[in-house]
């Protein structure tokens, strides 16, 4: 059973992959095997969820990133929460990012 | 958020099409010759030097530059690196490197024999998997077929057991054969073997216009020469399957443009990727080795040899009157093998035509019905008006 989002704690990227960006892009590229469907896949995030990334630092609750995002693009925070839970939901049954507590 | 919503993963396979909305990073792909030394001799090989050739491995850039190197590259946008040889697996250090270039988030494509593939490397490949499918070269079905090849007694039973440990662990590889006198009977039997061991129906490809050595170290070339097929040849055992390598090939003419003119360089119009023999010496592609085409990486950064000197040999033009009479205006250029890469193997030039080729690429068009036998390819005024009326005419 896949863990949960959880808007209390800490998130940051896992050790499994390595987060490039090359001309403006996101690029996750899988390290250890097990990340992607295939094994020659690599991953790239749209608009939305490059501005999320940048802030999944690995080091303040995701509440808070929830609150800056919401602040800088002058919208709800419930239409926020639901990008980026869905974005770490998504990276997280990916292994690509960890619960750092 | 001003961004599109779900999803917000996008998978990337192989391929990469569509991966940038710019024109893509200064350099997209890597080619390493990590050594030129091998442990099999291929007879046909335009590279090898022998495993134990103690001055081409002191020559050879250690573990320390190609990691430096390679750090340089992924700043540069590099996302794939190819290491080859000669047989990559002869350095002791592949391990270090393909590790580097892995963490520095680069997909490897490996291009070996196999046969000094080792357990503890296949499991090293189960758990940081290279993204690309290991590429393996395969001399033959059996001992005698394969050793005929590679002259090296032992290596068949090697390359098995290599390929046998990748399969184990589930490591994914494809295979290559070579169209030699010893293996051309088993072409069948390859392509078969490669279905059932790969689970994949895609035919491997075979090499069968052998290069002459690109140091121009002739004394191989003879034998090398020799063991190519002529173009008659080459036609027939690309009809084995049907027609669609023929289709393929008008398809080919019909796609590539108008003719070369003046330019030497119309595979690399687009950039995005540079070769680096083993001792740092920056090239466009691991065949060019005319000196006017490299450069010391020891004397500069990778970045200045991808932005400024490569694009200055690819800025090069030939002003030799065969080449500009017979090259320039062929409409054959997506057939034929033609580059400098051929002509300074053949010639030592950058822009001979180069007979064997030319022979190829005229029996591959006669075939697909684009020239009459004896015509010459440079001497039909418009390529394009001929290919449209051919396929016009088929279409009918």
């Amino acid at each position: 059973m896949s863990m949960k989002i959880d808007l209390g704690r800490v998130y940051g990227p896992s050790e499994d992959v390595v987060v490039r960006e090359i001309e403006g892009e996101i690029v996750i590229v899988p390290l250890v095997s097990g990340i992607g469907d295939l094994e020659d896949e690599l991953f790239t995030l749209n608009e939305t969820g490059r501005a999320i990334w940048s802030r999944i630092d690995g080091r303040r609750p995701l509440a808070a990133v929830v609150r800056e995002l919401a602040g800088e693009y002058n919208a709800p925070d419930g239409i926020i929460q639901e990008d980026v839970v869905g974005l770490l939901q998504e990276l997280l049954d990916r292994r690509m990012i960890v619960d750092r507590g | 958020m001003t961004g599109p919503g779900k999803p917000y993963v996008r998978k990337v396979p192989s391929g990469r099409d569509g991966m940038w909305a710019s024109a893509g990073p200064p350099l997209a792909r890597l080619d390493i010759e990590l050594t030129e030394r091998c442990n099999n001799d291929c007879v046909h090989c335009s590279v090898n030097l022998p495993a134990g050739d103690a001055a081409a491995r002191a020559r050879e850039w250690p573990a320390a530059s190609w990691k430096g190197l390679l750090g340089e590259a992924a700043e540069l946008g590099c996302l794939v690196v190819r290491l080859t040889g000669g047989e990559p697996l002869v350095r002791e250090d592949f391990e270090e490197i393909y590790l580097h270039a892995r963490r520095l988030g680069m997909r490897v494509m490996l291009f070996t024999n196999a046969t000094l593939v080792t357990e503890r490397l296949a499991r090293l490949f189960r758990d940081v998997p290279p993204l690309e499918a290991v590429e393996v070269s395969v001399y033959g079905m059996a001992a005698e077929t394969y050793e005929a090849v590679t002259r090296a007694p032992g290596s068949f039973a090697a390359f098995r057991r290599g390929l046998g440990l990748l399969g184990d662990q589930g490591v994914p590889f494809v295979v290559k054969g070579a169209v030699l006198p010893s293996t051309r009977r088993e072409m069948d039997e390859l392509e078969a073997w490669s279905a059932r061991i790969t689970g994949s129906p895609a035919r491997p490809s075979s090499a069968m216009l052998f290069d002459l050595r690109s140091r121009r170290d002739g004394a191989k070339n003879p034998l090398i020469a020799g063991l190519r097929i002529g173009g008659d040849e080459f036609v027939r055992i690309a009809r084995r399957h049907g027609e669609a390598a023929v289709d393929e090939w008008r398809d080919f003419c019909a796609r590539s443009g108008g003719p070369r003119g003046d330019r030497l360089f119309t595979c690399l119009a687009s950039g995005g990727s540079a070769s680096v023999d083993p001792y740092g010496r920056l090239q466009y592609c691991l065949g060019l080795r005319h000196p006017d085409t490299v450069t010391d990486l020891a004397a500069g950064s990778l970045r200045e040899a991808v932005t400024g000197f490569l694009p200055r040999v690819r800025a090069m033009r030939s002003t030799n009157p065969a080449y500009l009479e017979r090259c320039g205006r062929c409409f054959l250029k997506g057939l034929c093998e033609q580059c400098p890469a051929k002509s300074w193997a053949e010639y030592g030039t950058l822009d001979t035509p180069v007979e064997y080729f030319c022979g190829v690429a005229h029996a591959q068009a006669i075939a697909a019905g684009l020239l009459e036998p004896g015509e010459k390819a440079w001497a039909v005024v418009d390529g394009k008006e001929r290919v449209e009326r051919v396929e016009r005419r088929r279409g009918s």
